[in-house]
């Protein structure tokens, strides 16, 4: 199913009151090209289910295996991913832009 | 984010409110901020131009990083007229994440199952619109019945309330007709001039599904004016 801004922070309140352990990703700044704007969302369950987006696809996947750390200790935590990270060649944006994602727990 | 915050968060966004969250981007502290009290914020000039430009971002205060996420209310689509075109638009609006309404007051048209998984009110657009949360500038109407018994107190409306978009089906000597009521019920030249007509970018739709397609394309480009590249 698509999912629009209305139906990731809806659905971030009924996993959390569901019992559920929950991480809400960020997007909090961009820099050049950058597929997804700034204020995008992507929430992330303890059992890696996810909905949203903070990229087109490229990042997410270190999104999410960061999430289940956040929702494990509780601790906010910023990730930057881009090409000039070094890590660009693993997980990066592949339109050579940058961002920045805060992944905070709901609790 | 505190479950608290959230919750708040989704009842603001459902009863059309505009809110800012700040967040502090290293400790993760966090507050929710409505317009009303915007302007008692220590943070009053940054979050007022926030809320008026609707974009998220990150500001500096204090030696602190802070993040604004920016939740302004849903962009809304009210399509007066349950007609052909309104078939095809009214599910490809909601895949844009538009909230959708269907006005008709003749029943006949706005029948559930013509209209499956939107909201449809048969009734005359003052009446429906009374039912409807306020028109505001975060609204787009579409009238798309060609009579103007239906059409024209649903424009009025939409203009007086600034709506984002305005559009109404219909040639251009329809149109010339329209603007001659229109100014006759006491609109200024400037506020006519607002209405979309004849509807939709000119892509030489032909189909209902086509005008749809073009109808949809201008209500996003109205939407997302501050990012075109080129004036509309």
């Amino acid at each position: 199913m698509l999912s629009t801004d209305t139906d990731i922070l809806a659905t971030a309140e009924a996993w959390r009151e569901a019992g559920r352990g929950v991480a809400l990703a960020t997007v909090i700044e961009t820099w050049g090209s950058a597929p997804r704007p700034v204020g995008s969302h992507l929430i992330i369950d303890q059992e890696g289910n996810f909905l949203g987006s903070v990229s087109g696809g490229c990042v997410e996947g270190a999104v999410i295996a960061e999430a289940a750390d956040v929702i494990e200790d509780g601790q906010p935590r910023v990730l930057e991913f881009g090409v000039a990270d070094e890590t660009a060649w693993r997980v990066g944006l592949s339109c050579g832009g940058r961002i920045r994602v805060l992944v905070e727990p709901v609790a | 984010m505190k479950l608290d915050i959230l919750r708040e968060m989704n009842r603001e966004r459902a009863a059309r409110r505009a809110v800012i969250l700040v967040t502090d981007t290293v400790d993760g502290t966090q507050r929710l901020v409505r317009e009303a009290e915007a302007a008692a914020d220590p943070l009053a000039a940054e979050l007022g131009a926030r809320f008026r430009s609707g974009k998220s971002g990150i500001v500096e205060a204090d030696g602190r990083s802070l993040f604004l996420t920016v939740q302004v209310p849903p962009p809304r689509l009210v399509v007066i007229g349950a007609v052909h075109i309104s078939q095809a638009l009214a599910p490809m609006a909601q895949a844009t994440d538009l909230d959708v309404t269907i006005i008709d007051p003749r029943t006949a048209f706005a029948t559930p199952e013509r209209f499956p998984n939107v909201a449809l009110l048969p009734l005359w657009p003052d009446d429906a619109l009374a039912q409807l949360p306020a028109l505001d500038r975060y609204t787009a109407v579409a009238a798309l019945t060609h009579d103007p018994k239906i059409d024209d107190p649903a424009l009025i409306a939409a203009l007086k309330a600034e709506c984002f978009y305005v559009g109404a089906l219909g040639s251009r000597k329809t149109h010339g007709r329209r603007v001659e009521r229109l100014t006759a019920a006491g609109l200024t030249e400037e506020r006519i001039a607002r209405i979309a007509a004849p509807i939709g970018l000119d892509i030489g739709a032909v189909s209902p599904a086509e005008i749809a397609v073009s109808v949809l394309a201008q209500v996003i480009a109205a939407l997302r004016q501050d990012r075109r590249r080129a004036p509309a």
